[in-house]
């Protein structure tokens, strides 16, 4: 049992770091793919509505193993010879893919919730889009966005545990392992609702403190 | 860019067409402001007035029509046989005429959350590169002259509605813009705020500043104008000094329009 704590740290850094990394790609593909949404150029709102409905309408188990299969099936290709692709590296691909198409619709909901007459009032002093952006536009909408990110997150931590399935030693692999080397499952799956609940409470914790961060003064 | 400090041409807006939402709202609109003039234009919901001065700085690119700000004509493209839309041919001309332009709005369309002083310094700062501390020295001086002096760090929501407008000037002019555009600026106020924002207004026209008003409120537009110009169904049906405006009217459609705006 106690090689399985020291397992189960490198599991945790593993998932934590996994959850980071992907949620931070997917943020920014997000608020890209919003800016894209809301674009002028039907085109480009159209291809990336297309996205967002695919990604959202397919489980992510299916995505993740498409993408390590698929991955693992081009790059060998590409080399002429087997390689496999890395499991954090598929896990990191999938989730952000995954990540950004939720909070896409998430920050172009927010975006479309602040009143035109607000960035009618920037354009009339001669402010450029950009500076319209960064004055007016995101820091209201991040405000709005909050309360569902702060969901849209919780889910992402959880959804780590997925990428187990490719060989990713998170800490659900950990209890996977654990649970069948040890014979006893309940124990090792118990430990894991508990890493998995201080994430993700963790997680809410550090929203609240954002909300608070940006609420409007005098609201 | 340095420019020569050329006369002062005012506004002229030649031929303004725009049809929104399948309605023809402005229909060949020839309007003319010249410097120092106090100019209102008056006329019932729909007949085009807010669209006109939205078109003035460009917030709404007309279908068809030249327009020059200060002697410099605007490039846009004209509305297309083929349906492509009217646009904006050079943004940075345009943002240059709009810092030129102050523009005060029906709804006051202040930034909830920045603070009062905020709203007014960041203009000065983002367009016209103004150092932070001289933009606050300029925003608490716009802000005294419209008489919140004492509200610099309170947010919008903690304002009525005449002292939000009254923020919503004090952004106007801290541009000191060459015009000053309000469309409807007490149309959204409980009425007994009317009167504060109508003085700054008067206080501003005493300045002798160039003016445009889209308003409804006649005694004001009587008292301040220079001129009055009446509008119906996109095309300005009269235009005259306040006095022949209101006292001897030509149109029997502005003479029935005062009568049920008494």
């Amino acid at each position: 049992m106690d090689g399985f704590v020291v397992q189960f740290v490198n599991g945790l850094k593993t998932t934590v770091l996994l959850a980071l990394v992907s949620g931070s790609l997917g943020m920014a593909l997000g608020l890209l793919a919003a800016a894209g949404r809301l674009s002028r150029w039907r085109a480009v709102s159209a291809g990336i509505g297309f996205y967002t409905t695919i990604i959202r309408g397919v489980p992510e188990l299916i995505i993740i193993l498409l993408i390590y299969f698929g991955g693992t099936v081009a790059i060998s290709a590409f080399f002429g010879r087997y390689v496999e692709v890395n499991a954090f590296l598929a896990g990191v691909v999938s989730l952000t893919v995954v990540f950004g198409a939720y909070t896409a619709e998430i920050f172009r909901g927010a975006v479309l919730s602040i009143p035109a007459g607000q960035i009618e009032a920037a354009r009339s002093l001669g402010l450029h889009p950009w500076q319209t952006w960064l004055l007016v536009i995101l820091p209201q909408m991040l405000r709005i966005a909050l309360p569902a990110l702060a969901n849209q997150w919780i889910s992402l931590v959880k959804e780590t545990s997925l990428i187990s399935i490719v060989g990713l030693t998170d800490i659900m692999r950990v209890a996977a392992i654990g649970a069948g080397s040890l014979r006893a499952p309940l124990t090792f799956y118990l430990a894991a609702s508990a890493l998995y609940l201080a994430l993700t409470s963790l997680a809410l914790v550090i929203f609240n403190l954002l909300e608070r961060r940006f609420a409007v003064p005098g609201r | 860019m340095l420019r020569e400090p050329a006369a002062d041409h005012g506004i002229r807006a030649e031929r303004i067409q725009k049809r929104l939402g399948g309605n023809d709202v402005l229909r060949g609109v020839d309007l003319t402001v010249r410097p120092g003039e106090i100019l209102s234009i008056l006329g019932s919901s729909g007949s085009g007035k807010s669209t006109l001065l939205q078109c003035l700085n460009l917030l709404t690119v007309p279908d068809r029509g030249d327009i020059w700000v200060h002697g410099e004509k605007l490039a846009i493209r004209a509305i297309s046989q083929q349906g492509g839309q009217a646009r904006i041919l050079d943004h940075r001309q345009v943002r240059r005429v709009r810092a030129s332009m102050g523009m005060v709005f029906q709804s006051f369309n202040l930034w909830p959350h920045k603070t009062a002083l905020e709203n007014v310094t960041e203009g000065p700062v983002l367009v016209k590169g103004i150092r932070r501390n001289a933009a606050a020295d300029l925003g608490r001086h716009y802000l005294a002259k419209v008489g919140l002096s004492d509200k610099a760090d309170a947010y919008p929501r903690h304002l009525s509605g005449g002292q939000q407008q009254r923020v919503a000037i004090a952004r106007a002019l801290a541009m000191e813009p060459r015009v000053l555009l309000f469309d409807e600026p007490t149309s959204a106020l409980d009425p007994e705020l009317v009167g504060e924002v109508l003085r700054v207004m008067a206080a501003l026209a005493g300045e002798g500043r160039t003016m445009v008003i889209v308003t409804h409120e006649m005694a004001f537009a009587r008292e301040v104008s220079t001129r009055a110009a009446f509008m119906h169904r996109g095309l300005i049906e009269e235009e005259s000094p306040p006095q022949e405006f209101f006292s001897s009217p030509v149109s029997s459609r502005l003479r029935g329009f005062l009568a049920s705006h008494r």
